[in-house]
């Protein structure tokens, strides 16, 4: 094909790394201001009464108040939606907020969800203790058991929810496989691509229907500011059976609206926000969604070189001597390395597990020692962050269910930033003459 | 809501409100390979506001049955069966892109039935570009990616959606490809570039007519959309800056300000 043929048969709508500066934003309508601006208001003046009733019932688009929608919230959220490829977002206060709401949109007291077993702690604490507070029950199950998500489908099954990358054993669910099972039974997927961001992989390519990022993480990426987000594909059709009456019948908040029929591929984001935000409020703050617009401008150039980093650490981890094991989907004898390959061409993500020879007493002793690496309870800064998973992230765990998540005493888990990665090296290096001589070395 | 119209199902979308045989009635007529979707900052207005709203899926799209209508003659033809299978004798037209066409001879046929005409991003004609024809027809996800690129204007690409958080370009492509392609929109591109009478029908149209142009629209563009409103008597034009050929989307609230004026004055509610 020439040229000028290729020019007339190719879309010219923006890519990536030009949706990641620009999506969702019109300067032309914000007073020429090239940067975002931060509205900081709770709310927002109506035209007229008819205006005010116009925006309560959804007849026009807009902002009534900053619990349900913002200006700045809101290019965050379309700017997120456009890199996913999804047809809507729903901007929150944190991860697990936007993940408590995809749960309460999606289900009532009565239904039961399919969960991966390998997940951040908190996520498993509200599936397994708090959500059957509310009638809704969990059954979990590895996130490599591609059967048993079939196996543990129930008649009141209403999803599956898994991370694509599980925390912190790094063994991956697989997508398009597990997204079938879903579809056949007539249930979305909700998969949390935190680890992921829509740089390294787009879920909705591979099934998945709602995706959710603690925006916390890789995506603000300077550990300034808590965000979470839901974000839709669009693809699913509540309609096709009758599992999900929130969404296709006539609800009474808002004068018999049927999401599904009024909305179509955005009715779960429009129930989320007109019915989730409305009631429990997670709303996100003006100043972090612009705190995370900042971080998404450079999403792809910091992206890059985390996954260039992390394969750095991962041979220099693999090859040294204090180092009993290392996960992570690049090395090539990775459980699931060509299944990484297909859903993250883009590099395989920041995350690292390893675990230290010594166990539990060499680990403490390895985090009490580096300098450069920060030991705290976040992933995906552009600081190199280290934690022992079953004394910090995963320890209101029982022994138990450790073992089911695939947590090990002797396993620390690495979130490489985007430092030099000879300066990494050298603070690891100190952190492993402590580990090899514990008590000599700990400052415990 | 749901009734028959030749032994098939139709959906429309009521805008939110019961439909009642009290109030007078607007039907909105999607354009090529879309859905009732499109017209959701428009209908929930007029119907929280006295008139009764049927945003249609036309057969073979969205929630309605049947196969796509091959001809835009069949789909004015089947507009009408609308209005008699819901019982009206007299509706009020508004339509987008291909809808334009739809309604435009609609209006001709039969005048005694249509008592104003709204069109938006219209023309008299809508010659299809040949491999945007035959991408749709072979049933390629190009063809709605490249409508998705001609029909949003320069601003509309950076998206910018009226109602908070949605992404206009990923939800207008979810829509043209939640059936198949070949058969919406492959169907109902053929449809407008076959149909040649759109001129002719205007000269017979002597209702209210409002053409709502855009300046940023590559697929009617103001110049064509003038050519045809020129036919029509007393036709109203209003044109937007700065916006596509999606601007029931791109520039809602305007496009509902304009369309509220000229149908409240025209087409009362009681």
């Amino acid at each position: 094909m020439s040229d000028k043929e290729k020019k007339v048969t190719s879309p010219k709508t923006y890519k990536f790394d030009t949706l990641s500066l620009h999506a969702g934003y019109q300067p032309h309508k914000n007073a020429g201001s090239r940067q975002v601006p931060i509205y900081q208001t709770t709310s927002y003046l109506f035209d007229d009464v008819d205006h005010a009733a116009a925006l309560f019932n959804l007849e026009r688009g807009g902002h009534i108040y900053s619990r349900i929608s913002n200006p700045t919230v809101a290019v965050l959220e379309e700017r997120v939606a456009s890199l996913e490829g999804g047809t809507a977002a729903l901007a929150t206060s944190s991860g697990m907020s936007a993940i408590f709401l995809a749960v309460m949109t999606l289900c009532e007291a009565g239904d039961h969800l399919v969960v991966s077993s390998q997940l951040y702690g908190g996520t498993v604490n509200l599936f397994r203790l708090t959500l059957p507070k509310f009638g809704i029950k969990c059954t979990f199950v590895k996130p490599r058991d591609t059967e048993g998500f079939k196996k543990a489908i129930q008649e009141n099954t209403k999803g599956i929810f898994g991370e694509l990358v599980g925390n912190p054993g790094n063994e991956l669910m697989n997508m398009p496989e597990i997204a079938k099972i879903a579809h056949e039974a007539g249930i979305p997927l909700m998969v949390d691509a935190t680890y992921q961001t829509p740089y390294l992989c787009k879920p909705f390519e591979h099934g998945a229907d709602i995706v959710i990022h603690s925006l916390t993480k890789w995506m603000a990426g300077h550990g300034s500011s808590m965000a979470g987000i839901l974000v839709e594909g669009g693809k699913f059709d509540w309609m096709q059976n009758d599992k999900f009456p929130t969404m296709t019948k006539p609800y009474e908040g808002y004068h018999g609206l049927s999401f599904a029929e009024e909305f179509g591929p955005t009715a779960f984001t429009m129930k989320a926000r007109a019915e989730g935000m409305r009631d429990f409020g997670p709303c996100l703050s003006p100043q972090n969604a612009w705190n995370v617009l900042q971080g998404i401008e450079t999403l792809s150039v910091r992206m890059k070189k985390h996954c260039s980093n992390a394969e750095e650490m991962v041979k220099y981890l693999s090859n040294h001597e204090s180092v009993a094991w290392v996960s992570h989907p690049s090395v090539p004898d990775h459980p699931d390395h060509d299944l990484a390959k297909k859903l993250l061409p883009n590099g395989r993500g920041s995350m690292i597990a390893f675990g230290i020879k010594g166990g539990k007493d060499a680990g403490v002793a390895f985090i009490n020692n580096v300098k450069l690496a920060s030991h705290l309870a976040n992933v995906g800064d552009t600081r190199t962050l280290v934690i022992h998973p079953a004394s910090g992230t995963h320890s209101q765990m029982d022994e138990a269910t450790l073992k089911f998540a695939g947590l090990s005493h002797d396993m620390i888990r690495l979130s490489v930033g985007i430092e030099d990665i000879d300066d990494i090296k050298n603070d690891f290096e100190i952190g492993f003459r402590a580990a090899r001589k514990p008590r000599l070395v700990s400052n415990q | 809501m749901k009734f028959k119209v030749d032994n098939h199902d139709v959906y429309a979308s009521t805008g939110g409100r019961p439909f009642d045989k009290n109030k007078p009635l607007i039907i909105f007529v999607h354009g090529s390979g879309l859905t009732h979707m499109t017209w959701v900052l428009q209908t929930r207005y007029f119907a929280f506001h006295g008139y009764t709203c049927l945003a249609l899926d036309m057969p073979g799209h969205g929630l309605s049955e049947g196969e796509s209508l091959k001809s835009i003659e069949d789909m004015a033809d089947w507009i009408s069966r609308v209005i008699d299978a819901v019982d009206y004798k007299e509706a009020s037209l508004v339509g987008h892109s291909q809808g334009c066409l739809v309604t435009i001879e609609c209006s001709a046929r039969y005048p005694e039935k249509i008592k104003t005409l709204s069109l938006m991003g219209g023309a008299g004609a809508i010659p299809m570009n040949p491999e945007l024809l035959e991408l749709a027809e072979n049933n390629d996800p190009k063809a709605v990616d490249l409508m998705m690129d001609w029909a949003h204007g320069p601003a509309g690409h950076f998206g910018g959606h009226p109602v908070p958080g949605l992404y206009h370009i990923n939800t207008g492509g979810m829509l043209a490809k939640s059936r198949t392609i070949k058969d919406t929109l492959g169907v109902d591109f053929r449809a407008c570039d076959n149909y040649k009478n759109g001129f002719e029908a205007a000269k017979k149209i002597k209702i209210p007519t409002l053409s709502i142009l855009a300046t940023g629209d590559k697929m009617c563009p103001v110049k064509e959309g003038r050519k045809l409103a020129d036919l029509i008597e007393g036709s109203r034009v209003d044109i937007i800056d700065n916006c596509g050929h999606m601007m029931l989307l791109e520039e809602a609230d305007r496009v509902l300000k304009v369309l509220k004026e000229f149908i409240v004055t025209n087409y009362p509610s009681t």
